[in-house]
């Protein structure tokens, strides 16, 4: 029973994590109609925002420590960000241990800002171009993008640790009357969890409940009718492609404590997060989330030691066998809208 | 032979292209600086046509039907080990290794197709996509008795090989044809070139005609009229009382088959398998070639697949001492500047300039690098107006 | 490419007389009719094959290979330091090139694939005209790239690759291992552990699931078995996972109070970091503290885990803290050119050239068969590691294994890992046969012509 519970408290945290990057990627499907393969890649450079941030903080200058030694014999040199001059060095400490929260400030208006970009420098001229297209150029970009984020950064994972008042884990086990550390949970992944439940459920208020998102629905269903009510629907599109792509960074910010960030993150989700996206049905923001979460506890419950012992191998496959099974029982996935991408 | 004039003349000029290949590919005089460009030398040769193949065999799927597979690099997989085991088990000719290839990923394919056609549009690509990962992660893990894994297969001294004679004290065991070793070589030294003709490419180049041969026949055939009407528009084919499944199956066991027998010939040229080809950029990658060089055209994925080889096996080996030497004869403030400002395109960043130009092929030009070579061709001839185009050789897909 | 061919800079000799006549001189070759060997170095130069990955999850540590591959060059070459060459006990490089010939290098990309590797070994052989392959950062592309270099009749020596296939099942005749073993990795581990954390454990396996998770799992639960520790259960995590929270998170309701993490690279960084967020560490179970173990650790890759690997247990190949002659000398010529210390993927790489280089010289040929006869059983010293043999029966590598332990209080981003113990070679050597090597047989060594 503990097991259980407690790889059903995986599952909705790997699940929020799909679900937010499918989210994203039904966003700019739904609304733009294009297939967005770089997708991963602002992921991924979310992730890198708050690489960037915490560097920006532990800017430093070097002082020259004459009693210690280098590799080399040398004169040790230190570091002292500038942090420390400017707040003291305990607030200076407390700023750099709470960077990865304060990179989502950071990460907003830089995600949006490139979002746009995005769409009006590129995606913009490919609405009417064939998917394979738009699969080609925005895969090329994805490779640009992260060769990027490789040639200033490396290609090895980069340690971005959540804040010390985050480390150890909650022990829902005792609160439950289990013996004690039978189900314990990481503080910062309940963090996450909460977090991608508010992104999601702004999302879904933004375009329930105000006029520009009610708009954007109406366009989604159908454009040219909305055009021609004198409404500016592109305008409006380009914003929803912002708003994706910051969904898609901040996604990416808060994951980098759970595991450090290297510049082929992207391409790791991307795979998964299509999936996710067809299983939930296209063109449904709802079914991209519970696809998500529904992948998110399936995949945990197959890394147990007990399935393995009857199915070894299932963990490897568990995701694709649980799509081809989900996509020839409900032909458009979960929720999918029918004529959406099939043809 | 069944083709018109133009799809003869088609046919013979990449007959041409393919017996001087290595004339071809090898411009540049040995020693010299450009040498780095090179691609005459056998491994390469064999991959562009290999590639070729299962680029012009992915165009039959999804040139003609639309329907765009994500998982083409599991039958090319598949069809690698049944080669090699077929090596190991019976013999190192190639012959058997190649058929059975083919036979293997073709009733693979069969099994894929036949539940993945149930769906069309991007249903069907990760259907498809979710065979070809399921393959690869069972193939790397579980199944390492079979696949070896993540060390893949050799052939090995020790093996059964039941039809072979057994092997000279010091000997490996060598892929051949009747005991032409694929990877023997003419060598032909002229002035300061250096030109290879190896055995193994041939014997690819040959395959790749056939195939290319066949592919034309598929493309002008009323099958291939029937998989077009698919493209356009599959309701109307289904009011008009067609089934389409049958066709559209058809046309993905052939495809299938195409990928299997460029599996088999990987092996038959290079005898080692390995499960990442069957990883899913694998599979991408082939749809990269053919949309690149122009699906639904005839020569567009040969086209892609050289082009996407040729960046990999040459730009990636450009490292840094060669830049210097390069611009070695530029004053050294310049030369600097240069080797700073490309070093970032060559070497370790042949990723970037793939994906650079990528964007910008398929930016400039909607029909792939066919449409480069169209707009080309009609700069240098004017008198006719554009249009005047024969199907399927140059029309881009949609 | 061809066994049957002559070298290319020869062609060009002859086929220059031909050329000039205005006449193409086909020239048929056969393997039986011709007495040298594959590439021979016919000029005033010598073509090595640096094959290392640079694109891919491995780019850094192939970066560090291509750093010490450099340096090893310009040594050899009679440029910078000397590095090593001063402190090697075979004094057979007189740093004039390798016999006398300037080495030259071409580089390639394997992407840590097998199928690109050995496309771009290919390249190096049939194009280049290369002698000998070197690098490479996993056993996959190592198993791969050494049967080709035996096929075509060069010499491989292998960069990074732990898994006991490359000198087990999987050993060529013309390919050599430096580097360590996951049988040396456990045998290395055990004692210490035992030492630190008691005989009696229970132990939890995490391992990747491929070759090199499996020798790995088998090496270290054998020796750790041998002291008296439990296995209480080995799960298997795919390749590509990247969240390892699910198979983190049941560990402690197994009751058992140690975990192992078979994981390298990304697989490493990503589990170890989890379980750390799971507050693993902070635990009792049994009434002992719990502990992790990374059987393998790599400098470059503990530093993704940033303050995580502190106090972890792990084994090593070589750290560049070493006090010996030969590391002093290395990480001094390396780290004056490059202004950080070097890996140990880079150690290795510029081992093995020099080993190479060395082996050449003393056989007086490039001929791949009389390196293969120069290198077996060879002993040397004065390379880090102390006294080193490379066995005859296995063209593996036998010296001493370190033990380290993730440091509590680095002195720099490079100062992470501390060397707990140095151990030695007799306790990690095994028998040829040994059961985790069985199946596999040298073969021939194979000279290409």
């Amino acid at each position: 029973m503990d097991a259980i519970i407690l790889q059903i408290l995986n599952g909705l945290d790997k699940g929020s994590a799909y679900a937010l990057i499918a989210l994203g990627l039904t966003l700019i499907f739904g609304t733009l109609g294009v297939v967005n393969f770089a997708h991963g890649a602002l992921f991924m450079i979310g992730a890198f925002c708050a690489v960037t941030l915490s560097r920006i903080l532990t800017f430093s200058h070097t002082v020259i420590d004459e009693t210690k030694k280098d590799f080399l014999g040398n004169p040790l040199k230190v570091e002292v960000p500038y942090i420390y001059d400017i707040f003291g060095q305990a607030t200076g400490d407390v700023i750099i241990d709470w960077a990865v929260p304060i990179s989502i400030l950071f990460a907003i208006p830089v995600m949006v800002a490139i979002g746009f970009a995005m769409e009006r420098g590129l995606i913009k001229h490919f609405y009417k171009r064939p998917h394979a297209d738009q699969i080609l150029v925005t895969f090329g970009l994805a490779i640009v993008l992260q060769e990027i984020i490789k040639y200033f950064y490396g290609a090895n994972p980069i340690p971005t640790p959540a804040p010390a008042a985050f480390t150890g884990s909650f022990d829902f086990g005792a609160m439950l009357g289990f013996d004690p550390n039978t189900i314990i949970y990481p503080y910062w992944r309940l963090v996450y969890f909460a977090f991608a439940a508010v992104i999601i459920g702004a999302v879904f208020a933004f375009l329930q409940f105000t006029t520009f998102g009610m708009v954007v629905r109406a366009g989604m269903a159908d454009r040219e009718t909305v055009g021609l009510l004198g409404i500016n629907i592109d305008k409006r599109f380009t914003i929803m492609f912002g708003i994706a792509a910051a969904v898609a960074g901040l996604a990416g910010v808060m994951y980098t404590p759970i595991n450090s960030p290297n510049y082929h993150m992207g391409m790791d989700f991307l795979v998964l997060s299509f999936v996710v996206v067809v299983v939930g049905g296209m063109g449904s923001l709802s079914g991209a989330v519970l696809a998500g979460f529904l992948l998110g506890v399936l995949e945990s419950f197959a890394s147990m030691a007990v399935v393995l012992e009857t199915l070894p191998g299932i963990n490897q496959i568990i995701i694709y066998l649980v799509a081809i099974i989900i996509l020839l029982t409900r032909p458009r996935g979960l929720m999918g809208r029918k004529g959406v991408m099939e043809d | 032979m069944g083709l018109n004039k133009r799809d003869v003349t088609l046919l013979v000029i990449v007959a041409i292209l393919c017996l001087f290949a290595p004339f071809i590919l090898n411009p540049f005089p040995e020693g010299s600086a450009m040498a780095q460009f090179n691609a005459g030398y056998p491994d390469l040769m064999q991959r562009l046509v290999i590639f070729g193949i299962f680029a012009i065999g992915f165009n039959i799927l999804f040139g003609l039907t639309g329907y765009l597979s994500f998982g083409h690099a599991a039958f090319l997989g598949v069809g690698s080990y049944a080669a090699i085991w077929m090596m190991k088990l019976l013999t190192m000719n190639v012959i058997p290794a190649i058929i059975i290839s083919v036979l293997v990923a073709g009733l693979f394919s069969l099994l894929v197709g036949w539940i993945s056609l149930r769906r069309s549009g991007i249903y069907f690509s990760i259907l498809t996509l979710a065979f070809a990962q399921m393959s690869y992660s069972l193939a790397y893990s579980v199944l390492t008795p079979i696949t070896g894994g993540e060390t893949g297969l050799q052939p090995k001294v020790n093996d059964p090989r039941i039809l072979d004679g057994a092997l000279a004290e010091g000997q490996t065991p060598r892929a051949n044809l009747f005991g032409l070793q694929m990877n023997q070589s003419y060598e032909m030294a002229v002035g300061d070139w250096v030109f290879t003709f190896n055995a193994g490419y041939y014997l690819a180049a040959i395959v790749m005609l056939i195939a290319f041969y066949i592919s034309i026949r598929i493309f002008r055939s009323p099958f291939g009229m029937m998989l077009r009407a698919v493209k356009s528009n599959q309701q109307r084919l289904n009011y008009t009382g067609l089934n389409a499944k049958p066709y559209t199956l058809a046309a993905f066991v052939i495809s299938g088959m195409y990928a299997g027998l460029a599996g088999g010939l990987l092996v038959a040229m290079d005898t080692q398998v390995g499960a990442e080809r069957m990883f899913w950029t694998a599979s991408g990658e082939v749809v990269l070639m053919t949309i690149l060089g122009g699906a639904g055209t005839l020569i567009g994925p040969v086209l892609g697949a050289g082009f996407i080889k040729y960046m990999e096996n040459i730009v990636s080996k450009i490292n840094k001492s060669i830049l210097e030497q390069w611009f070695a004869f530029m004053p050294d403030g310049i030369e600097d500047l240069l080797v700073t400002l490309v070093y970032p395109f060559i070497g370790k960043g042949w990723h970037l300039t793939l994906g650079i130009l990528f964007m910008l092929v398929v930016i400039f030009l909607p029909g792939g690098l066919v449409e480069g070579g169209q707009r080309v061709g009609r700069l240098f001839k004017r008198k006719k107006p554009a249009g005047d185009k024969p199907d399927g050789k140059t029309t881009p897909a949609e | 490419m061809s066994n049957s061919k002559l070298t290319r800079r020869g062609l060009i000799k002859t086929g220059a007389v031909a050329g000039a006549a205005g006449l193409a001189l086909p020239t048929y070759l056969r393997a039986d009719g011709h007495a040298g060997f594959l590439n021979a170095p016919a000029g005033s130069t010598v073509t090595l094959g640096f094959n290392v990955p640079q694109s891919g999850p491995y780019a850094d540590e192939g970066a560090d290979e291509l750093r010490a591959y450099e340096l090893a060059v310009e040594h050899l070459n009679g440029e910078g330091d000397g590095g090593m060459m001063n402190t090697f006990t075979s004094k057979a490089l007189k740093g004039n090139g390798i016999l006398g010939k300037k080495v030259e290098y071409v580089t390639g990309d394997t992407q840590t694939k097998s199928d690109a590797a050995r496309a771009s070994a290919k390249s190096m052989i049939e194009k280049d005209g290369a002698i000998m392959i070197t690098g490479g950062s996993s056993s996959g592309v190592a198993v791969a790239v050494q049967a080709l270099c035996q096929e075509a009749g060069v010499i491989f020596m292998a960069g990074l690759t732990h898994s006991n296939d490359t000198t087990g099942k999987d050993r060529r005749a013309n390919g050599f291992r430096h580097f360590f073993n996951s049988y040396m990795s456990g045998a290395a581990l055990a004692p210490v552990l035992a030492n630190a954390y008691g005989t009696d454990r229970k132990a939890y396996h995490l391992t990747a699931d491929y070759n090199w998770g499996y020798t790995t799992e088998e090496a270290v639960k054998t020796s750790t078995e041998a002291m008296g520790w439990e296995t209480v259960n080995a799960v298997k995590t795919p390749l590509t996972q990247t969240d390892f929270s699910s198979y983190i998170a049941p560990v402690l309701q197994s009751g058992a109070d140690t975990l192992v993490l078979n994981h390298y690279g990304g697989n490493m960084v990503n589990s170890l970091t989890n379980a750390v967020q799971f507050g693993l560490r902070d635990k009792q179970v049994n009434g002992k503290d719990f502990q992790i173990i990374v059987p393998l650790y790599s400098r470059l890759m503990a530093k993704g885990a940033g303050a995580n690997v502190k106090g972890i247990f792990g084994s090593t190949n070589w750290h560049w803290s070493l006090q010996d002659e030969g590391s002093k000398a290395f990480v001094k010529s390396f780290g004056t050119k490059y202004g950080f210390p070097p890996s140990q993927a880079a150690h290795t790489c510029y081992v093995q050239a020099l080993l190479y280089a060395d082996a050449v010289e003393r056989a007086g040929s490039f001929n791949p068969c009389a390196v293969v006869e120069a290198l077996e059983g060879f002993e040397f010293d004065g390379m880090g590691n102390g006294k080193t043999l490379y066995r005859a029966d296995d063209h593996q590598c036998f010296k001493d294994v370190l033990v380290v332990k993730g440091k509590e209080n680095p002195s720099s981003e490079f100062d992470l890992l501390e060397v707990v113990e140095v151990t030695p070679v007799e306790q990690v050597t095994y028998a040829p046969d040994h059961p985790q090597f069985a199946g596999g047989s040298l073969g021939t060594c194979n000279p290409g012509a």
